[in-house]
């Protein structure tokens, strides 16, 4: 088993943990930049997709799964970012001005929902979250002179600063500096003090302020920084998608992007990014699974959906560090080989505080 | 007068909240978990009585009881052999397969033969029929939600009262260690809790068929049953009722009286003031941690 | 003897008074501990203390600076930091982490450096590293600085939160009963830190203590409380024997 030897605290610092690590992302990189003179449109179609709900989960993983905040709302700053963007790009400007608007609208809708959450906790901001996505997704629907409402309207083809990028390869290259950038940033913010900070609110918000974390200020940060994010993500999707709508925003979108980081692993970017990739790949798998099962189960849109739901159910039941967790478990097993013992990654059971009461 | 007709389809629908959210509030009381599923439950519950009603033609009566006991023993079987894994987790894991589930049952609807996508018609015995009086008609759909509302919530308040089996559930709610010390089996009594939300929840979903017509949408409803839940108070059973009267209300009269739109999120926008006001509701029953 | 100052405190919780109208002085360097039976109120004078919960009625003085008031999270920056009776720790963050956050009241954090990971706070980060070893190696946490704080055992975890107050850099430290939990050798350990707080790092301790033996051995000053009220203040052995603490305790 390769053991770390660290001598200075530099190399906690630093964004690998060795070199073994960092050559095994810089091949993937070179897979990524490869892959549009190898694949298909199609294929790089769906790339391009897993890139972008990536940066969702980034940002959902950040305000969840690190600052400890349950949101049922991410869908509404998604649309924020995408009807900024469609809206923006449609009056003529450039990619590199409408995208930071997209990002800073959507950073502002997070903030006017996370300042009445300050004081809410738990199913409170859960519901809050949710009551914010539907007022949005109504307000979308109903504000037809510029949303084009519940008709929908047509995104121009990006036009990256001055001129229009033709679809495809561009597009994919885009979404996959996009993505790698917002990585990095929420990386940087979870090794600073700021990520600490939000850790801190999570485990235990009564300590943190004692130890002189402002809850208010970096609650509210944790959340504008997420709904930018998802905003970035929502600018990408609305050029993929070519034709935005308001049901492409509802509650169940949110809920889908929750379940998303839930089975890819709460608590790590790499869960972010598994999500994503289960997200897209499980209704690629079931259509082509599809055809080796009898007809009775042939509806395509229910059994995405089945499957899903039970594969969420699953996970949290069996699997509550979701995909990431079980590829780590199965990297120890090969590394420590054959020392690996059956109860390392045993779960500390513990009988959760009452919310109610002392 | 048609404001009283508003407010009267506005207590109905009311009532429709206000049984989804004493759903809710049943099972958060006694374990802490939040059924987002709450909701489709009411829905499969709507399918079912469609079943047993309109496809295999038993007697109406009787398709409701038999429904009310289907889904009662489905979700008694569900806190039994899924919930219990839960144990020890922190909260969030319980939501979340609340959550899963609740997703799989609106794909699983659409893939029952006899169910599929379509929105289906359940006819009630009295569906077209209206009461006339001092120069209003009040549906009788309504009346029959109302009634059946007033009559349901009257049953589970003798149970939780005067019955040993509603007192200990009370008990197991309140204090899970002190009711396992007196002797309460309390895993039993979360399954039979969970049974009991789970038969609400299929006469909320029989008695909101004719209003909204069964289809696998239909739980979505039960967005509306949190801001009643949250109103009256997360942790009180006649809050959820009031709460739930309170929003079918406002709900009703933003329709009537406010432009276009405001209908839909009026009950979104009374949530998020009465969480920032006051987030315990008007029956607080949340206390704050003590380190 | 003016270095820590508490006048007339109380706190109600609706009808019930927890803390009735209690004053005491702390003097720089010295260790004061606070001793009563269940329910007297002790851990609501901590939180008072430091500012979790609102005070109904009084002062608190530190050091010159009136703390009556101030927001939550400044306590620290006051100069305040404390233990937890039921350990607060950030469960699903390493040790190291932990005491990181401790020294949070001494980093000031910007977005963009941050979010960049710009050199000025690369540099800043190995500063706080080095001060939280030296935190380390004072309680002996080396073996654990990488673990995972929910699988350690109850006895170092103590430790931890111990580590954690100190690398905020009191001037003032409570630790809310710090042996409950400990076996004897622990206990005997954490006699010696307590000690080594005050005499090597110069840090004034308060402490709410049942073990009376614990209590004996460190305090330079006892203060009895019951029902939220002072009984009696002085030495260890006075309070002790006095007639009013006996009779708190053991009844009439």
């Amino acid at each position: 088993m390769r053991y770390i030897f660290k001598t200075h605290h530099r190399q906690d610092l630093q964004l690998f943990r060795d070199g073994f690590e960092a050559s095994w992302f810089l091949l993937l990189g070179a897979a990524l930049l490869v892959a549009p003179f190898v694949l298909g449109n199609y294929a790089l179609s769906l790339l391009s997709f897993i890139f972008i709900y990536s940066i969702v989960g980034f940002g959902l993983m950040l305000l969840t799964g690190f600052t400890g905040q349950m949101s049922l709302g991410h869908a509404a700053f998604f649309a924020v970012g995408a009807y900024t963007e469609a809206v923006l790009q449609a009056r003529g400007w450039p990619f590199v001005a409408s995208a930071p608007s997209a990002i800073l609208l959507a950073a502002a809708a997070g903030i006017v929902i996370g300042l009445p959450a300050l004081r809410l906790t738990g199913i409170y901001l859960a519901i809050a979250t949710m009551s914010f996505n539907f007022i949005v997704e109504e307000a979308l629907a109903r504000w037809e002179s510029v949303t084009g409402g519940n008709a929908g309207m047509a995104v121009p083809r990006i036009k990256l600063v001055t001129e229009s990028l033709p679809a495809g390869v561009p597009m994919y290259m885009l979404c996959l500096v996009c993505v790698v950038a917002v990585g990095l940033v929420v990386r940087n913010l979870l090794r600073s003090p700021s990520g600490r900070a939000f850790i801190a609110i999570r485990d235990s918000e009564v300590s943190a302020q004692s130890m002189g974390v402002n809850l208010a200020y970096y609650k509210t940060r944790s959340f504008a920084i997420s709904a930018g994010i998802t905003g970035l993500a929502g600018a990408l999707y609305a050029h993929q998608i070519k034709f935005l709508g308001p049901d492409q925003f509802t509650l169940l979108v949110s809920v889908e992007f929750l379940m998303m980081v839930v089975i890819g692993g709460m608590g790590s970017l790499h869960g972010a990014v598994l999500g994503a990739v289960f997200m897209i790949g499980l209704p690629e798998l079931i259509s082509r699974v599809k055809v080796l099962l009898p007809s009775a189960i042939a509806d395509q849109t229910g059994l995405n959906a089945v499957v899903f739901g039970v594969l969420t159910v699953l996970f949290v039941l069996f699997e509550p560090l979701g995909l990431f967790g079980r590829w780590v478990k199965i990297r120890t097993w090969f590394s420590l080989f054959p020392a690996y013992r059956k109860g390392m990654f045993k779960r500390q059971k513990s009988y959760a505080k009452s919310e109610r009461l002392a | 007068m048609e404001l009283v007709q508003v407010a009267f389809s506005g207590i109905a629908i009311g009532c429709i909240y206000g049984l989804v959210a004493l759903g809710f509030v049943l099972i958060y009381k006694a374990t802490e978990v939040v059924n987002f599923a709450q909701g489709d439950v009411m829905m499969v519950g709507g399918f079912v009585a469609y079943t047993f009603f309109s496809i295999w033609h038993l007697p109406f009566g009787l398709a409701v009881l038999a429904t009310v006991a289907v889904l009662a023993t489905c979700g008694a079987l569900f806190e039994r052999f899924v919930l219990r894994h839960i144990l020890g987790q922190p909260a969030f894991a319980a939501v979340m397969v609340t959550i899963g589930t609740g997703y799989a049952l609106r794909g699983l609807v659409t893939m029952v033969p006899g169910w599929g996508t379509e929105t289906r018609l359940l006819k009630m015995p009295f569906s077209e029929a209206l009461l006339r009086g001092g120069g209003v008609s009040i549906a009788m759909d309504h009346i029959a939600i109302i009634v059946t509302t007033a009559v349901l919530c009257a049953s589970l308040y003798l149970l939780f009262k005067k019955t040993r089996v509603g007192i200990a559930m009370q008990a197991a709610s309140q204090n899970q260690l002190a009711a396992f010390y007196v002797g309460i089996p309390v895993q039993v009594m979360h399954t039979l809790i969970w049974g009991i939300a789970a038969g609400i929840a299929a006469v909320a979903g029989i008695l909101l068929a004719p209003i909204t017509f069964v289809h696998n949408n239909m739980g979505l409803i039960a967005l509306n049953a949190f801001p009643a839940a949250v109103v009256g108070g997360f942790g009180s059973i006649p809050g959820a009722l009031v709460g739930g009267l309170i929003i079918g209300v406002v709900e009703s009269m933003a329709g009537y009286l406010l432009p276009e739109g405001f209908k839909a999120i009026a009950p979104h926008v009374v949530v998020l003031l009465v969480l920032i006001v006051k987030p315990s509701g008007i029956f607080s029953a949340m206390r704050r941690k003590k380190v | 003897m003016d270095f820590f100052k508490v006048e007339n405190i109380s706190k109600r919780f609706g009808g019930l008074t927890a803390v009735d109208k209690v004053s005491f002085e702390v003097s720089k360097g010295e260790i004061f501990t606070i001793i009563g039976p269940n329910g007297a109120g002790k851990t609501t004078i901590f939180n008072l203390i430091s500012l979790i919960y609102p005070l109904s009625g009084g002062r608190i003085m530190l050091d010159g600076q009136d703390l009556t008031g101030m927001a939550s999270h400044r306590v620290g920056a006051a100069g305040v930091g404390r233990t937890f009776q039921n350990i607060e720790l950030f469960e699903h963050a390493t040790v190291l982490q932990n005491l990181l956050v401790g020294c949070h009241t001494h980093v000031r954090t910007n977005l963009v450096s941050e979010m960049l990971f710009l050199p000025g706070l690369r540099r800043k980060e190995v500063e706080l590293r080095e001060r939280v070893e030296t935190v380390i190696d004072f309680l002996n946490l080396q073996s654990v600085r990488d673990s995972l704080v929910n699988g350690l055992p109850y006895g170092v975890r103590k430790v931890v939160e111990l580590g954690r107050a100190l690398c905020m850099q009191p001037k003032l430290l409570l630790l809310d009963e710090p042996s409950s939990g400990l076996n004897t050798e622990e206990t005997d350990d954490m006699a010696f830190w307590i000690h080594d707080i005050r005499d090597q790092l110069g840090i004034t301790v308060l402490m709410v203590e049942h073990d009376m033996g614990l209590v004996s051995r460190v305090s330079d000053r006892v203060l009895a409380v019951a029902e939220g009220r002072p009984l009696a203040l002085g030495t260890p052995a006075e309070v002790q024997s006095h007639p009013a603490v006996m009779t708190a305790y053991l009844g009439k």
